[in-house]
């Protein structure tokens, strides 16, 4: 176990690392330490993105795991005994905040800020998983939405993170691929 | 003995049979619906250059003649899975709704699951359970690729497969897509054809029944329960169906699929089974050039209860 769920080893409730819990609805509502409400997290996206809190209003979340919070759209379970519940979300407990390839690639279309496009040949090597300089990006630094053009539209590709004129891609090796350049 | 033998005597053309199982499969990639539409992946092929051509049966499945379904745009966004034709057969047949409760009871590595999430509009809850605890990270992985948030999976023996970590009591369907021989896919696969033993069939015969004997238990009265396979062999389907008719309350129902098939058979090796076993279908690969398949569609007697 890491982080907070080892801290103490007093009666308050701890993070099992192991079993899926609900986020509670608030900060007030909060008994477990450290572990984000429902309420930071639709404030997070909205914050950061802006993904208003409609696109995801109708979604439960859950932390497994310190700080892995993972979104669901099914009935509720007994989290004890399920492998995994919808898909992994965000990392939180940590000091920036940061979603998930998957998650960016699901719900970053609603995303009206802090979205990166790139050209078709930079998409690739982000893809592949290479950092590149871009120091024509005059928005926030952190985790950023990086997008491109295919199809007649855009579409989400990960996560970046921006700093010091720097593009770092953060596709997990997983996820990465070498493709052709696909010019629009 | 090479497997395939001791079906031609169910199948219409035997030549022609025999001559599809030993032709390779070509790459196929359904559309996933939850984030992309047909046209949009068309695109995006046509953009890149991947020669695709629709299947002809269902506008959102290509086969992909140069192969290679993961190296494009469309797989990295999670737009296409790769799955062979056949096999999005059962999760059509099971119908499933948005907003339904619904058991995948042999689900990895998710094919189906992201499917049946796909044609509910990720909306509802699919339960993927497995007993292979490896094929489910597979199935993990396809299912966050292909932005499924309505997958609840779990790690059982479908046989004795328990509902309590759920939030209810039964499913209004559920596909038991069954371990089995898998000769139907030797046109991906020909070690299948050197690895088949009778003996297996046997075995697994035993745990096919005990799965879809679970399946129609869990389901709700009224709800609906697809039974598949890669396998030719009538002890692992129409025999597992005649034991379900037998010792469960539910028939078996009439349903259209859009591929060619044969109707399942009632008589073999001096067995005979319930008529009601020809309203499965058996996919011959000389029929629609693709893998072997059977499928067949139940409804889980008593009244139907609205919940
Ligand atoms: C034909 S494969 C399923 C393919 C999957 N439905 C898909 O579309 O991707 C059969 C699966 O049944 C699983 N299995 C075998 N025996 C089982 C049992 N007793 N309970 C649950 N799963 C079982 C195997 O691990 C295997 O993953």
């Amino acid at each position: 176990m890491t982080g907070s769920d080892a801290a103490d080893g007093d009666q308050e409730p701890t993070n099992d690392g192991q079993r899926f819990d609900r986020l509670p609805e608030t900060p007030a509502d909060r008994e477990v330490a450290g572990r984000p409400s429902r309420e930071e997290v639709l404030d997070w996206w909205e914050t950061r993105f802006g993904i208003g809190r409609e696109v995801l209003d109708g979604y439960s979340f859950w932390e497994k795991g310190a700080g892995k919070v993972w979104v669901f759209n099914g009935e509720a379970v007994d989290p004890s005994r399920v492998e995994a519940i919808g898909m992994t979300f965000l990392r939180t407990r940590q000091e920036h905040w940061k979603p998930t390839t998957r998650a960016v690639q699901r719900f970053g279309e609603h995303a009206t800020k802090n979205v990166v496009e790139l050209g078709p040949e930079r998409a690739s090597r982000f893809l592949a998983g290479e950092d590149q300089d871009l120091p024509e990006w005059d928005g926030d630094w952190g985790y950023l939405i990086v997008s491109h053009r295919i199809a007649g539209g855009t579409a989400p590709i990960g996560v970046g993170l921006y700093l010091y004129d720097e593009l770092r891609s953060v596709v997990p090796k997983g996820s990465r691929a070498d493709l052709p350049v696909v010019e629009e | 003995m090479n497997p395939l033998d001791r079906y031609e005597p169910l199948v219409d053309d035997v030549d022609a049979f025999r001559a599809a199982c030993d032709r390779p499969l070509p790459s196929v990639v359904r559309t996933n619906g939850i984030k992309a539409s047909p046209d949009r992946v068309r695109e995006a092929f046509e953009a890149a250059g991947v020669a695709h051509e629709p299947v002809g049966w269902h506008d959102g499945i290509f086969r992909l003649p140069d192969g290679n379904p993961g190296g494009n745009w469309p797989h990295a966004h999670g737009w296409t899975h790769g799955q062979e034709e056949v096999s999005a057969l059962p999760a059509l047949a099971l119908d499933p709704r948005p907003g339904d409760r619904v058991w995948d009871a042999c689900a990895a590595p998710g094919s189906k699951t992201t499917q049946i999430a796909d044609l509910m509009d990720d909306e509802g809850t699919v339960v993927a359970n497995d007993n292979n605890l490896g094929r489910l990270s597979a199935l993990r992985h396809n299912a966050e690729r292909l932005g499924v948030t309505n997958a609840i999976v779990t790690n059982q023996d479908a046989r004795n497969f328990s509902l309590k970590p759920l939030a209810f009591d039964a499913f209004d369907r559920a596909l038991v897509d069954a371990p089995c021989s898998c000769e139907g896919t030797c046109r991906k696969n020909p070690d299948v054809l050197e690895e088949w033993t009778l003996d297996h069939v046997h075995g697994v015969a035993g745990i096919q029944k005990g799965i879809l004997t679970r399946a129609i238990q869990a389901t709700r009265p009224g709800g609906t329960v697809v039974y598949s396979t890669c396998t030719f062999a009538p002890e692992e389907n129409e025999a597992v169906l005649d034991h379900a008719l037998a010792t469960e309350d539910c028939e078996i129902v009439e349903f259209d699929l859009p591929l060619e098939t044969a109707p399942g058979v009632t008589e073999w090796d001096g067995e005979t089974y319930d008529d009601s076993v020809t309203r499965g279908h058996r996919v011959y690969p000389h029929h629609n050039d693709t893998g072997g398949f059977f499928c067949a569609k139940l409804r889980v007697g008593g009244a139907e209860v609205a919940r």
